[in-house]
């Protein structure tokens, strides 16, 4: 959007896209919330006092040592430290980044597995449709959670654990972005159920235009908004997953911890007191996951008032 | 009706179908046999025979069938960790998991239906609207998280000290905010009434229930946000039809037009996704039986997978995708029948 030209920012600037989002609070602190959250992510590496993943500069005897503010704690650890020694600040910098990186790379995922079905399906239509939209319903009810952690389980199974946490970012992006593309698909297709029947679509059949031209050049651009809706909430929905993936140990390692494994690793030492190590990832993570999903409602409001109205 | 019921029934069929062809593909990638039961000293040829023996020479489809054969009879292997069926594992574990169940669906039902309802009748008083911030709030929490705070809470107790303690009203609000703990947060507690089978519920003594209070509301806290807005929608829907207009017009009191007319057709899409979501607690039950060490199939699958218990985990998959599959069904054909509109898809109106 940066590259635009002038004009294109003006257009930007008189859309109603920005005229709600200048009038609606809750959006615009959402955004800022979540662009500060993605912002500190990215530049974690600079950001961060300290590196969690060099084991030279970890010392255990800085152990759960309690954030600022409480006795016994140390200036050089804002948030306290976890069970190894880790700063918990900069653990959780680095966690955020894990995070929204599987939360991404998953949401790719499923939006191309989705858009290619859930097109296919809705324009094809016949036996094509029926066999897509079977697989898509027996796959939702058994809940995408439950996809994910039997596809996990079997991958962990079968790799070992150490091979398992080597690849085990790529493996999650993979698990969860299989588990959930159903719920992209069935967007597209209902889409574009609505969009064959208009009449440019008979123009471009007309024209002879191929089949894959007009599935991709034509009527994908016009399901685009839903599209967008569906993927701002499921980004939300892939975060949650990987968190409760890596909680049930099948998800990131302890040594290159996403915001689940940390809230793992501290919920062996909360009976010790140390509360800070699960709750303080455990806030970020639900920050993080709620101004997405805000965002989302928001989104679906303004692109989609037709849904609004009940 | 007939043509409907089965259809349903028939992909139901398929469905299980194709779980027992993923469970035996999982059973056959993972792990050999052979090294579960000889040691290292057995040589190649012996092997071989024992191979030949166990049939695991045969063509794939000559496994499959005798795997499938033997799942309809009610075997499903011996358990490697537990040494014994693995049906009965499951057996001993499912209570467990199925009071849980019990227990947040109890939870959802009474404190949704009402909050959902009173959300839709009024949807500008400043309760419906902090139960609806609330509710969007809740469904961005995971559950697992929720399990842990309801612990810190209420198992370990919180002790607060923000406010002067040596006024009144300080000591006051950090008593206000502080909590006892004491909740037990560990497993099923050990005075369980033995029901019939293996069935050992925790229902009918107050140790019981006092272990099932915190478990319940973790795994009916991701449930409660989606039934709240899904009664709240619906409801608003139904207060907008003809018929409840005409109520109106004819002069019928609020409640009964509320609770008589406008509920019931609430409630017929609540059916639905109630039932299917109900299998999705199935889910998350492993997550809460995780935090909780409730002795339930969700943990018992969790250790299985790092016990590397093959069988375990394909019997686990075979009756949960079991449960889902009759779940489903089931609520299909009520639906249904509640719902005669309901056509076939592909059939023309």
């Amino acid at each position: 959007m940066t590259t635009a030209t002038v004009s294109r920012w003006d257009r930007f600037r008189e859309s109603f896209f920005w005229y709600s989002f200048k009038r609606d609070k809750v959006a615009i602190v959402s955004f800022s919330v979540l662009l500060l959250m993605v912002l500190a992510a990215v530049f974690a590496p600079l950001l961060a006092p300290a590196d969690p993943y060099d084991l030279a500069q970890i010392n255990i005897m800085n152990s759960e040592l309690p954030p600022v503010g409480m006795s016994g704690a140390d200036p050089a650890f804002p948030l306290g430290t976890d069970a190894q020694g880790r700063d918990l600040l900069s653990t959780i910098l680095y966690g955020t980044r894990v995070s929204l990186m599987i939360g991404f790379g998953a949401v790719v995922l499923q939006a191309f597995l989705g858009i290619l079905f859930g097109l296919m399906a809705g324009y094809l239509g016949g036996k094509v449709d029926a066999v897509l939209m079977r697989i898509a319903d027996v796959q939702l009810s058994f809940s995408t959670l439950m996809v994910a952690i039997i596809v996990g389980a079997v991958f962990k199974a079968s790799f070992g654990n150490l091979m398992f946490g080597e690849i085990a970012i790529y493996m999650l992006i993979f698990i969860i972005g299989v588990a959930e593309w159903p719920q992209i698909a069935r967007t597209v297709r209902a889409s574009v159920l609505a969009e064959k029947k208009k009449e440019y679509v008979d123009a471009a059949k007309v024209m002879g235009f191929g089949t894959r031209r007009i599935m991709f050049r034509h009527i994908l651009p016009n399901t685009l908004s839903p599209i967008f809706v569906i993927a701002t909430v499921q980004i939300a929905n892939a975060i949650i997953s990987e968190a409760a993936l890596s909680f049930l140990g099948l998800g990131m390692p302890e040594t290159q911890p996403s915001l689940g494994s940390l809230i793992k690793s501290g919920f062996d030492y909360i009976q010790s007191g140390s509360w800070w190590i699960t709750l303080i990832p455990g806030l970020v993570l639900v920050v993080l996951v709620l101004v997405i999903n805000l965002l989302g409602d928001w989104l679906r409001d303004v692109m989609n008032p037709r849904l609004y109205k009940g | 009706m007939l043509a409907f019921l089965v259809q349903r029934i028939s992909q139901a069929f398929l469905v299980m179908f194709v779980i027992s062809v993923i469970a035996f593909a999982i059973q056959d990638g993972l792990g050999d046999p052979l090294q579960e039961m000889v040691g290292m000293s057995v040589s190649q040829e012996e092997r071989e025979a024992i191979r030949e023996e166990l049939g695991l020479n045969d063509p794939m489809v000559v496994q499959y069938l005798r795997f499938a054969g033997n799942a309809l009879q009610g075997d499903l292997g011996n358990s490697y960790f537990y040494s014994k069926p693995t049906l009965e594992v499951i057996a001993e574990h499912l209570p467990g998991t199925l009071e849980l169940v019990i227990g947040a669906s109890l939870i959802i039902v009474f404190l949704s239906v009402p909050i959902g309802v009173y959300a839709a009748i009024r949807p500008q008083a400043w309760l419906s609207k902090f139960f609806m911030g609330v509710s969007t709030v809740g469904i961005s929490i995971p559950v697992f998280l929720t399990a842990i705070v309801l612990i810190q809470l209420f198992s370990i107790g919180v002790t607060v000290s923000w406010f002067p303690s040596d006024t009144g009203w300080g000591q006051w609000l950090n008593d206000f905010f502080s909590t006892e703990g004491g909740l037990p947060s560990y497993g099923r507690g050990d005075d369980l009434i033995h029901l019939f089978g293996t069935w050992e519920s925790g229902f009918f003594s107050s140790g019981g229930l006092m272990h099932l209070v915190l478990p319940s509301v973790s795994l009916a806290s991701i449930m409660l946000p989606l039934f709240i807005r899904l009664i709240r929608a619906e409801m608003m829907e139904v207060l907008q039809s003809d018929y409840v207009r005409y109520a109106r017009a004819k002069g019928l009191s609020a409640g009964r037009i509320n609770f008589l007319h406008a509920l019931k057709n609430t409630m017929l899409p609540v059916i639905t996704v109630g039932g299917v979501q109900i299998g999705i607690m199935v889910a998350y039950t492993i997550l809460t039986e995780t935090v909780f060490q409730w002795p339930g199939v969700g943990l018992m699958f969790l250790e299985a997978i790092t016990r590397s218990d093959i069988p375990l985990i394909v019997a686990y998959l075979m009756v949960v995708g079991l449960i889902f599959v009759v779940t489903n069904t089931l609520v299909d054909l009520i639906y249904g029948l509640v719902n005669p509109t309901v056509k076939l898809t592909g059939k023309k109106a």
